[in-house]
């Protein structure tokens, strides 16, 4: 029998940025606030610090500071006629783990969606018909929009401490920013950071092209920094162990950089670690939640944690299991199109291009996550689906941000993977390349989706997750354009060798070279209960005191690094508990 | 470039110690400020590889990254040592990895890994079935073959040519990985020693500080590599 502990108003699962978020944010209402998390406890010091941390093999390769397959994982298979197979080592994806979850590895790349991919069947229905849209495309606008979210973006980049430059302030187009991006009430809150050489090359040549090049928004800090919390942040001094780091400087936007030690000295909020929720328990009418039972390494025994609200804020796969496995939403049958758990899982469709120049000396460690200089010209609000034969679009980013050569090693094509040829090439090349990266939209579709794994078992019995995923050729479409447009950039470049690595029509998912760690949907937001699996305010369409933030929220992945949406998102939930659902608690649509 | 180490023969070294001759004194390239020699590979204790594993991981990481030419051999980064020290580790375990069954060796390799076996086990099996698959195209061992022979092998390996139980199919890549790991990695996990492949690519390690040489363009940096323990190089 599970031990019981003492009711709380607010049990939030999963203590990262949203968890972080709803946590700061309610306990400023004075409700008494558990955070349970999985992980370990950690922080900057001693966590962090500097030299262990700067250890690629440890924390770049062997993933030390992230989920391990071990205590947690999914089953992935392309389609349905394959039997999922678990994913047993880290690759194509890094869940975070610990306190601070991924926000304490991410890059820091911190952009806000355009206006139109919160509502891009819109979007095209009204320029190209509904017609393009492709019959197994799950296309869908959000039930907000950019304008009822902005506050929220602001907010969030005030406290999360992001450099870079507006493009467009109340409407007004600002040189050197982003000229495609949505309206912004405040420019930012730091200035941009530097540009290493690459990017400054990058942005010569696109300039001259007629593009727009501008500084990527960065969860790096710039300058010295408070934010509304009282959190201080130094500036950055582009070490280059961003992602899959965790700071040593306090430079990089994390929970830990800019709430958590404010959160923490709240007498009404407590945490506990090593702390892994099983399942939400529900109460007899099915209604509502009556708080969580979670797994207590340190007594080696469950624990039922009762209280009013539960968040989920958990990493958007594990999210998406514990829903599954506690009955919030009716699980996602592709075959039918009916119910919403495990809907809509998307990802991130991306491809690049390297450039070798001999003579030139790139010190590509000399950088961070979210370096680099950007163009918009090709993206979702820029592409004309009608004529190019897809829906989406890309940003571009040109700047190194990491040179560890484990990982880090770019080599011209034809260069043996090892002898006397590729230690020869490394010692030739190391250093005199540079890249531009195609960061692309990806689409939901019927057929990519979650669910339970009829096979595989975690340590606690419950089942895996089974992914079913695959690219699809609208996402593969538009990549094979960025890799036409990309190639013209590159020529333009005039280096001594260069190579492209896009993916081709027809290709296939494959789980082992990291991609990106943007897995979305699953628990998307919806206008009515049929189509998702949470309302406009992250509140679960059957259980209105569960509310669940994420990645996992989003109808379809926009072109962009997620947290900036996530953020606004969490921002947007927790204004609409402390103004309309705490004073009366019910569904609020 | 000549051999910077004084060393003029490692492939007779190799084969030497591989027979189980007793050498002494194997030169590697450390650098004045390098505390004190480590102990030659030659006499190195594994934490976990047999004799004849210790011979063959020699002998394989000697051609995956060669000493002749510019630039330190795997030898000279004392890649064996880095190796045999994550097999005894968490990571040769699979600790962090999700290993229950069922398994399905035989799926394609976008799969991931899907090898009943963890990395320790998988060199334990994989390094008898390829000089198994040796002594009956050479008769002898992958050892003890010629250089160019032995890259024939690994090629072979490498290229899936080498008929072997699916459950090993990963074992060339893994191996080649746990070498570029081996080579690259901070010193303090056993290889890169004296950090001399990142003196030769120009990587400075653990300095993690360039704050004042953003702004310089096209310029190469000037600073040799440190390391978390503190070498400097």
């Amino acid at each position: 029998m599970a031990r019981i502990e003492k009711k709380k108003d607010v049990v939030i699962v999963g203590l990262g940025w949203t968890g972080s978020i709803l946590g700061m944010e309610l306990a400023q209402e004075g409700l008494d606030i558990i955070a349970l998390e999985r992980g370990r406890d950690q922080n900057t010091v001693p966590d962090f610090k500097y030299p262990n941390q700067i250890d690629e093999l440890k924390y770049g390769v062997r993933f030390k500071n992230m989920q391990h397959p071990s205590q947690m994982t999914v089953t992935v298979r392309r389609d349905e006629s394959e039997t999922a197979l678990p994913y047993r080592s880290l690759g194509s994806f890094l869940p975070g783990n610990g306190v601070g979850g991924a926000g304490t590895h991410w890059n820091g790349l911190n952009w806000r969606p355009q206006p139109e991919e919160l509502k891009l069947r819109t979007h095209v229905r009204d320029n190209w018909g509904e017609k393009i849209i492709p019959e197994d495309m799950t296309l869908q606008d959000y039930p907000v929009s950019y304008d009822d979210l902005e506050p929220f973006f602001t907010q969030f980049e005030q406290v999360a401490g992001i450099s870079g430059k507006a493009g467009n302030l109340n409407g007004q187009i600002q040189e050197g920013g982003n000229p495609f991006e949505g309206w912004r009430s405040a420019e930012f809150p730091m200035p941009a950071m530097p540009s290493t050489y690459d990017s400054t090359k990058f942005r010569d040549t696109v300039k001259a092209m007629g593009y727009h090049p501008f500084p990527a928004p960065a969860g790096i800090a710039s300058t010295s920094y408070t934010n509304p919390y009282g959190m201080q942040m130094g500036p950055c001094n582009l070490c280059g162990f961003c992602e899959r780091f965790g700071c040593y400087q306090y430079s990089k936007s994390s929970p830990q950089t800019t709430i958590l030690d404010a959160l923490k000295r709240m007498p009404n909020f407590s945490y506990r670690t090593h702390a892994e929720v099983l399942r939400v328990e529900m109460a007899a009418d099915g209604k509502t939640a009556t708080g969580v039972t979670y797994f207590d390494e340190a007594t080696q025994e469950e624990v039922f944690q009762p209280a009013d609200i539960v968040i989920l804020s958990s990493y958007q796969l594990n999210n998406v299991h514990l829903m599954l496995l506690s009955g919030i939403g009716q699980a996602y049958d592709p075959a039918t199109g009916e119910g919403v758990t495990g809907k809509n899982y998307a990802y991130q469709m991306n491809g690049g291009v390297t450039m070798f120049f001999r003579e030139d000396h790139f010190n590509p460690f000399i950088g961070h996550g979210a370096n680099g200089i950007c163009i918009d010209d090709f993206s979702v609000n820029q592409n004309d689906y009608g004529a190019l034969g897809f829906i989406g679009g890309a940003y571009w980013r040109s700047g190194s941000f990491n040179g560890q050569p484990i990982r880090s090693m770019p080599l011209p094509q034809g260069t043996p993977g090892w002898g006397a040829d590729w230690k020869k090439a490394i010692g030739e090349w190391y250093g005199h390349a540079m890249s531009i990266g195609t960061h692309g939209s990806h689409m939901s579709y019927r057929s990519n989706h979650l669910d339970l794994d009829p096979v595989y078992k975690d340590r606690h019995g419950r089942a895996l997750m089974r992914m079913t995923f695959n690219w699809n050729p609208n996402d593969l479409r538009m990549n094979q354009y960025m890799k036409i447009k990309a190639e013209e950039v590159a020529r333009a470049m005039n280096p001594d060798k260069w190579q492209s690595s896009f993916k081709g029509l027809g290709a296939k998912y494959d789980v082992r070279p990291y991609q990106t760690t943007h897995n979305t949907g699953g628990h998307i937001m919806s206008a009515n209960p049929r189509e998702g699996a949470v309302n406009r305010y992250s509140q679960a369409w059957d259980k209105h005191n569960v509310f669940i933030t994420g990645a996992g929220n989003f109808v379809q992945n926009t072109q962009y690094n997620p947290t900036g949406l996530v953020g606004g998102l969490a921002y947007h939930t927790a204004h609409a508990i402390r103004t309309l659902y705490l004073r009366n608690p019910r569904p609020l649509v | 470039m000549s051999d910077p180490h004084g060393y003029q023969n490692r492939r007779n070294f190799l084969k030497a110690s591989a027979a189980g001759v007793a050498l002494t004194g194997v030169p590697v390239a450390l650098h004045a400020k390098s505390k004190e020699p480590p102990v030659p590979l030659d006499q190195y204790k594994t934490e976990y590889f047999t004799a004849d594993e210790w011979a063959f991981v020699l002998a394989a990481t000697a051609r995956l990254i060669p000493s002749e030419g510019d630039g330190p051999g795997a030898i000279e980064a004392r890649v064996p040592v880095f190796i045999d020290r994550q097999l005894a580790g968490d990571y040769g375990r699979a600790d962090d990895w999700y290993m229950v069954g069922p398994h399905d060796p035989t799926a394609e390799p976008a799969r991931g890994w899907q090898t009943p076996l963890n990395p320790a086990q998988l060199y334990r099996q994989a390094i008898p079935a390829f000089n198994a698959w040796c002594e009956e195209k050479y008769g002898k061992s992958f050892t003890v073959l010629e250089a160019a022979q032995q890259d024939e092998a690994l090629t072979a390996l490498q290229k899936g040519e080498v008929a072997m139980n699916p459950e090993l199919s990963i074992f060339f890549t893994t191996l080649l990985a746990n070498t570029k790991e081996g080579y690259f990695a901070d010193p303090i996990h056993g290889g890169n020693q004296g950090m001399q492949s990142w003196s030769y690519i120009g990587f400075p390690g653990a300095r993690a500080s360039y704050k004042e040489w953003v702004d310089q363009h096209n310029v190469k940096y000037p600073l040799g590599p440190v390391s978390i323990s503190g070498e400097r190089a």
